[in-house]
């Protein structure tokens, strides 16, 4: 029997010449210390392949369409068996292909892989980058419950700032000049049809260069790279010592991304994929629009930045961020590649990464929104709570949405500042004259308040001290 | 006929074939570029239609009062289903004059709601906020709530829905 299956195996190998084709590939010399930190590219790549698998299984349970897609994402998520698990793997494999795509990324400027003669390389990964990010986001949006309505909203204001053709842009993006039935489906020939056969096309030129181009040594001090004499040298350095890609070094490669598959479905299983919000109807206001944890650097960035340069940021952030990543190998494309010889190379990469990580900390808490579920002071919190005029402005305090933006005690928000112990900084005047003036990013509640609950407010805070 | 001249022969028919077969693979592709293309385009080549809907009575909106009205928008495809609604916000104020207010936060386009409590609309987003009448309080926002046209029609209140509106970036 084995050697029925043998025979039929070395007559297909015959006609299509197939091990002859691949075995080169598999057994292409690489330099031999390429080791752990070699890891990220493959493990990105395979996790790619597991949203390929795990998106063309959910596209056999969903509905793209505008009106019915949020119940079949309910019955993948509550019906189909294993549906949420299968819903988990995609999640979290995103969240993996995102992490991994910018953990490469990182190693890759690390050791300056990108100098001569990779830099098409690094260029490539420039274009997976973007489209893998776009994939997070328009991936939220086929979720199609409230956050993913006003999520595609948000995107279509943002295209909106891109001078003259912004409108069209936003336009293009939801598929009508309102959200509507044609808007999903819009998204999904994105997320589904044109950014994979983007993703195919640019990883195949990727894996294409890595063979040509051959895998970069590890960078030593000392050792620069000459663009005149370095093919040269590489070839040497591959012919003396270089081993071969399987299963040398490719074994590292298949046991990290097999961990990491399983610690996605292993997350799946366990957490589950995020739960769905509102059903997708745009007039349901009382939507908290958040997007998913990728995106919420982003976010965080919108809310942050001065007011009077955002609609320029918005448009020439991303242009700027775009060229100097293209611009990267051309900066510098020879020299030394040891990032101990590199240090404001270093410098910078860890201010990027110092610069999202904090991004994604303050935007998880998001304190320049408004706390609509704060809830009226406790007793407890209120100093002099004894006076009934205290107790009244307490209760304004809560009642006329003061405690939205500001605390007292850890009750209510932080867009404004903790006023705790108010009644230490500023008098019953100079409290006054803040309520009914506002201030800088204050609203002026001069024209909401009767005189009468003007007075129990400024008692109450005026008495809010130490 | 000497050899020269059927070399050159040879080559003129060459370079016409090769040209002939780049020219019409170049028409063919022209061709079905062209549905293609207005697919992919769609969203532009529809006019904006703008439509009045009647979203209650004059009873229905005391003065002074905020008020969310849903009614669906002005051009739904007859598979749009729930996502053909839309809403504004429309306040009928002391003087009995009404304003029409777009849901859409004009900083990123985020549902504000009414808290009438503070007499504030409020964004949950970026942490844009407005008054009454639709200025801007606090926040982001780069300019009021967009308005959308009411008029009174046999004591019927109606809003003139038209297309979502973006912010640019000369706002």
């Amino acid at each position: 029997m084995k050697h029925f299956f043998k025979r039929i195996w070395r007559w297909f190998d015959d006609r299509t010449g197939i091990s002859n084709a691949i075995g080169p590939l598999l057994k292409h010399p690489v330099p031999p210390d390429a080791k752990w930190s070699y890891v990220f590219g493959s493990a990105t790549l395979f996790c790619f392949l597991l949203q390929v698998v795990t998106g063309v299984a959910l596209s056999l349970l969903y509905q793209p369409s505008s009106n019915d897609a949020y119940q079949s994402l309910q019955f993948i998520t509550n019906g189909a068996k294993f549906g949420n698990v299968l819903r988990g793997i995609h999640y979290y494999g995103a969240s993996g292909m995102i992490i991994l795509v910018g953990v490469h990324m990182i190693r890759t400027y690390i050791t300056a892989s990108f100098k001569y003669p990779r830099e098409m390389n690094w260029i490539s990964g420039v274009v997976l980058l973007l489209c893998t990010i776009f994939m997070g986001f328009t991936g939220q949006l086929l979720r199609w419950d409230s956050n993913g309505v006003w999520s595609s909203v948000v995107a279509a204001q943002q295209l909106g700032r891109v001078p003259f053709i912004g409108t069209y842009l936003a336009r293009l993006l939801i598929g009508g000049n309102t959200l509507g039935g044609q808007s999903l489906s819009r998204f999904f020939a994105y997320h589904v049809f044109i950014i994979p056969a983007l993703i195919f096309i640019f990883i195949g030129f990727h894996l294409y260069l890595v063979i040509r181009n051959g895998i970069s040594e590890p960078p030593k001090a000392g050792r620069p790279v000459d663009p005149k004499t370095y093919r040269a040298w590489y070839e040497k350095l591959l012919k003396e010592k270089g081993v071969p890609f399987w299963p040398d070094a490719g074994w590292r490669d298949v046991i990290v991304a097999s961990v990491i598959i399983i610690i996605i479905v292993v997350l799946a299983a366990v957490f589950g994929p995020p739960a769905l919000t509102q059903a997708p109807d745009p007039s349901a206001v009382h939507a908290s629009p958040m997007p998913d944890w990728f995106m919420v650097p982003f976010f965080a960035l919108f809310a942050l930045m001065p007011h009077n340069i955002e609609s320029v940021a918005m448009m020439l952030g991303p242009l700027l961020t775009i060229a100097l990543l293209l611009s990267v190998p051309f900066i510098s494309n020879k020299g030394e590649r040891s990032p101990l010889r590199r240090p404001w190379s270093m410098f910078g990469v860890i201010c990027v990464v110092v610069f999202v990580v904090s991004l994604l900390v303050v935007g998880m808490k998001a304190p320049w929104s408004a706390n609509f579920r704060a809830k009226p002071l406790p007793l407890s919190a209120v100093k002099s709570a004894q006076d009934t005029m205290v107790m009244a402005g307490a209760h304004l305090f809560y009642t006329k949405g003061c405690e939205y933006c500001h605390e007292i005690e850890d009750y209510g928000g932080l867009a404004g500042p903790d006023l705790t112990y108010v009644g230490n900084r500023l008098n019953e005047r100079e409290i006054t004259i803040r309520i009914v003036n506002g201030s800088n990013n204050m609203p002026a509640f001069g024209g909401v308040l009767t005189k009468d609950e003007l007075e129990k407010l400024t008692t109450f805070l005026a008495l809010q001290k130490k | 006929m000497s050899d020269q001249q059927s070399n050159n022969t040879e080559i003129n028919r060459k370079s016409f074939l090769v040209k002939l077969s780049l020219g019409l693979a170049g028409l063919s592709a022209a061709l079905v570029s062209v549905p293609i293309i207005s697919a992919l385009l769609a969203p532009l080549l529809e006019p904006d239609k703008e439509k009045w809907r009647t979203v209650g009575t004059l009873s229905d909106f005391p003065a002074n009062s905020t008020k969310l009205v849903t009614f669906e928008n002005a051009d739904p495809k007859p598979y749009a289903g729930v996502t053909a609604q839309t809403a504004a916000w429309l306040r009928r104020n002391e003087k009995n004059e009404f304003a029409a207010f777009a849901v859409n936060c004009t900083h990123l386009g985020c549902p504000v709601r009414w808290e009438d409590k503070a007499q504030l609309f409020m964004c949950p987003c970026h942490g844009g906020v407005y008054y009454k009448d639709g200025t801007v309080a606090a926040g982001p926002p780069p300019k009021p709530l967009t308005k959308y046209q009411v008029r009174i029609s046999n004591k019927e209140v109606q809003i003139k829905t038209s297309p979502l509106h973006i912010t640019n970036i000369t706002a």
